[in-house]
């Protein structure tokens, strides 16, 4: 066996010259003082591929066009298995990837890594740079939501500012004018997919070389010592280290989830689009420079930062490598990152906190949506009543009553109604307890758990809460019986399906105050309603869907 | 070569291991994200397909209407047809458009009263059994309901279910 396995190997090596090849890239001497302060060129290598593997996989169940972009993503998010895990490996392996690129740098500038003979390798890996914020430029629009969309704006917005190039670069960017759209979706799609993975692979193949080529960079002293093999030695600590990233990034993919807005709207006037954190400190470099001025802080000083770092090794010409005395590098490092956590700090600081409260996460089923105010109601009743101590909906809660979500124990409302006040009058033995609620509030209860199914009890879990309240004020105002929500109530009023594409919520919520003084016609009662419950009331109308589900 | 042996061995066994933790944690779930079915999606349960008062008893018909179908993240409208056929008791059998040889579109021959294949010339009788060429079983056949004069198509079931 082991006889045949050299035959196998000698004749690969004889026809192909493959395992001589990798020989010497493993054997490859290295400097005795190489270590743990290298290792971040792997990472970022590691970092790449991963991020190649899973942007192939979500792009077997993404459709790049806009509209479908969102829906498919929103599949991949809510109904394929592991789906949510590899969209997180690619948002945070995204991130991460600037992170260790950026590392490695600064340890090849604090080691003065670049000089003589190292120039080239140090501009490829500048550029290397530059495609790595390219990929997260690009790939922002993909998921086709508000935050891709308006930040894309901005984005097109600016490179229109670059003097005389800016339109040109404008329309390269299917922007024309700066209206993002079809085009531009499809430009950056393309780059994202097509035009910069390849460019990455050529660029890291030609700095892998270079490196290789002139070896990896000594410090003072390595010329009296032996040299040590890349492997093992090395290449263990590059795996491990490569482990400690991964393991960080699952954690990451796993427990923080990457939220989906809603589908990209052109016409939202609110929305306050921000940057990906790694583009912050540009955003708050921008302010500094107001008026005609902003040109300088949006592009003539970004162009001639890049510029100055491709050209370090042209810059500082000077001898020392010994990474103690550099006190220069040093120094500059930490201007620098005092720069970038100041800005940064500032633009997070000037962001208005978001209302997590009226968020709605489309990365998750939003079945709750399409229930009518009086199913909406009854999950308010569930949840004060914490059914769920006791009883199983899809999956979650107690075992000591049945699971709620089966059909097959569901019987008519007033079944339902009848259990709900006397549960052992009904079912003899029953351990449940009488539920203290009118008939109204057990009639919503029992409409909500006639609705559910295994298929829709995940999506009643996100439910906000702003949702089953205002569903409740909605109730008590007795809105139902002029109005229609989701196909439910009369057609006397206007249906309030879409009502926030049709008005503002200054002015739903004046109108509630006073509705004849903004339509004078109007035959509505005036409602006083307390302030937690005009935000509540106007905010689950503006969630609705649009339209009623078929 | 500093290293002992057993270091060196340490070296590439946490090498490997580590590796195979990180092949791991990404093949596995790529292969679920892959390979199992997305979350079912109810679809419609039953479709009404035609009028039954307009079919007359062994003579079949070619109905057609729309059915919604689920298609990864979209949901479908699409134009569907079957090919009815009124029984003596009253009850319709409705078959599925496709030949079940490799599915193409068959059509009754009023002239030989059989269902032809045109692409490979497999022929069904008119309950559906295979009287000639390469098809493997019966036609297949949806499940029918009738509610008033209405025809309500299910599910499509292979011959062999349908009877099992």
């Amino acid at each position: 066996m082991k006889r045949n396995m050299t035959g196998i190997g000698e004749w690969l090596d004889h026809r192909t010259g493959m395992p001589t090849m990798i020989r010497q890239f493993l054997y490859e001497e290295i400097p005795a003082s190489s270590g743990w302060h290298q290792i971040f060129g792997s990472v970022a290598v590691f970092l790449f591929l991963t991020q190649a593997f899973t942007g192939a996989l979500l792009a077997f169940n993404y459709a790049p066009t806009p509209g479908d972009a969102y829906n498919s993503l929103r599949y991949i998010l809510t109904e394929l298995t592991c789906g949510r895990l590899i969209r997180g490996l690619h948002h945070w392996g995204a991130s991460m990837m600037i992170v260790v690129v950026v590392l490695h740098m600064v340890q090849v500038f604090l080691y003065g890594a670049y000089k003589k003979p190292r120039e080239a390798t140090w501009m490829v890996g500048v550029v290397l740079l530059l495609l790595t914020l390219a990929y997260g430029l690009t790939g922002y629009l993909l998921p086709w939501d508000n935050r891709a969309y308006w930040g894309t704006v901005v984005t097109t917005k600016i490179a229109g500012q670059a003097p005389i190039l800016g339109p040109y670069l404008q329309r390269l960017m299917g922007a024309s004018g700066g209206s993002v759209g079809v085009v531009t979706f499809a430009r950056f799609y393309g780059m994202h997919v097509l035009l910069l993975p390849p460019a990455t692979l050529l660029l890291i193949a030609i700095h892998i070389y270079l490196v290789r080529k002139h070896g990896v960079a000594p410090q003072p002293g390595d010329e009296a010592v032996p040299k040590q093999q890349f492997y093992p030695r090395q290449v263990f600590k590059d795996t491990l280290a490569i482990f400690a990233a991964f393991a960080i990034l699952f954690v990451m993919a796993v427990a923080a989830r990457v939220p989906l807005e809603q589908l990209a709207d052109p016409t939202d006037t609110t929305y306050n689009p921000r940057p990906e954190w790694y583009f912050l400190f540009l955003f708050q470099f921008l302010k500094l420079f107001p008026g005609a001025l902003e040109v300088i802080g949006s592009v003539v000083l970004p162009g001639l930062a890049i510029l100055a770092i491709i050209l370090v090794p042209f810059i500082d010409r000077g001898q020392i490598i010994k990474v103690t005395r550099r006190t220069f590098a040093g120094a500059f490092i930490l201007f620098a990152a005092v720069g970038w956590t100041g800005l940064t700090a500032a633009a997070v600081r000037s962001t208005p906190p978001e209302d997590k409260a009226l968020a709605i996460d489309y990365s998750a089923p939003t079945d709750w949506m399409h229930l009518t105010p009086e199913e909406m109601a009854g999950v308010a009743y569930f949840r004060e009543e914490n059914c769920i101590a006791c009883h199983m909906v899809g999956g979650h809660g107690n075992k000591i009553g049945p699971d709620l979500t089966q059909t097959a124990i569901h019987k008519d409302a007033a079944w339902m109604i009848a259990h709900f006040k006397r549960p052992s009058a009904v079912r003899p033995g029953t351990s449940m307890p009488p539920i203290q609620l009118g008939d109204a509030e057990l009639n919503s209860l029992a409409a909500f758990l006639l609705k559910l199914t295994p298929e829709n009890a995940s999506a009643l879990e996100n439910t906000p809460d702003f949702a089953t309240q205002g569903a409740l004020v909605y109730k008590a105002g007795k809105c139902a019986g002029c109005h229609v929500v989701n196909g439910a109530g009369t057609q006397f009023g206007p249906p309030l399906n879409g009502i926030g594409k049709r008005q503002t919520r200054e002015w739903v919520e004046a109108h509630f105050a006073d509705p004849r003084k903004l339509v004078p016609t109007s035959i509505m009662p005036a409602y006083k309603l307390p302030q937690r419950d005009l935000d509540a009331l106007t905010s689950y109308l503006f969630a609705l869907p649009d339209a009623p589900q078929q | 070569m500093s290293e002992t042996t057993s270091r060196r061995g340490f070296f590439i066994a946490a090498i490997y291991g580590l590796g195979g933790i990180i092949g791991a944690c990404l093949g596995l779930p790529a292969l679920a994200y892959l390979l199992l079915p997305p979350k079912a999606r109810k679809e419609d349960e039953w479709i009404e397909a035609g009028d039954v008062t307009k079919l007359a008893v062994d003579s079949p018909v070619e109905l057609t209407f729309r059915r919604t179908r689920v298609d990864g993240w979209k949901v479908q409208s699409e134009k569907s047809t079957t090919w009815a056929v009124k029984q003596p008791d009253g009850s319709v059998v409705a078959f599925g458009p496709q030949c079940t040889h490799l599915g193409c579109a068959y059509h009754w021959d009023e002239a030989k009263n059989d269902f032809l294949c045109p692409c490979h010339t497999s022929v069904f009788s008119i309950d559906g059994r295979v009287i000639s060429g390469p098809a493997p079983r019966p036609l297949d056949r949806y499940a029918t309901k009738i509610e008033g004069s209405k025809l309500l198509l299910g599910r499509l079931h292979t011959s062999a279910e349908a009877q099992g």
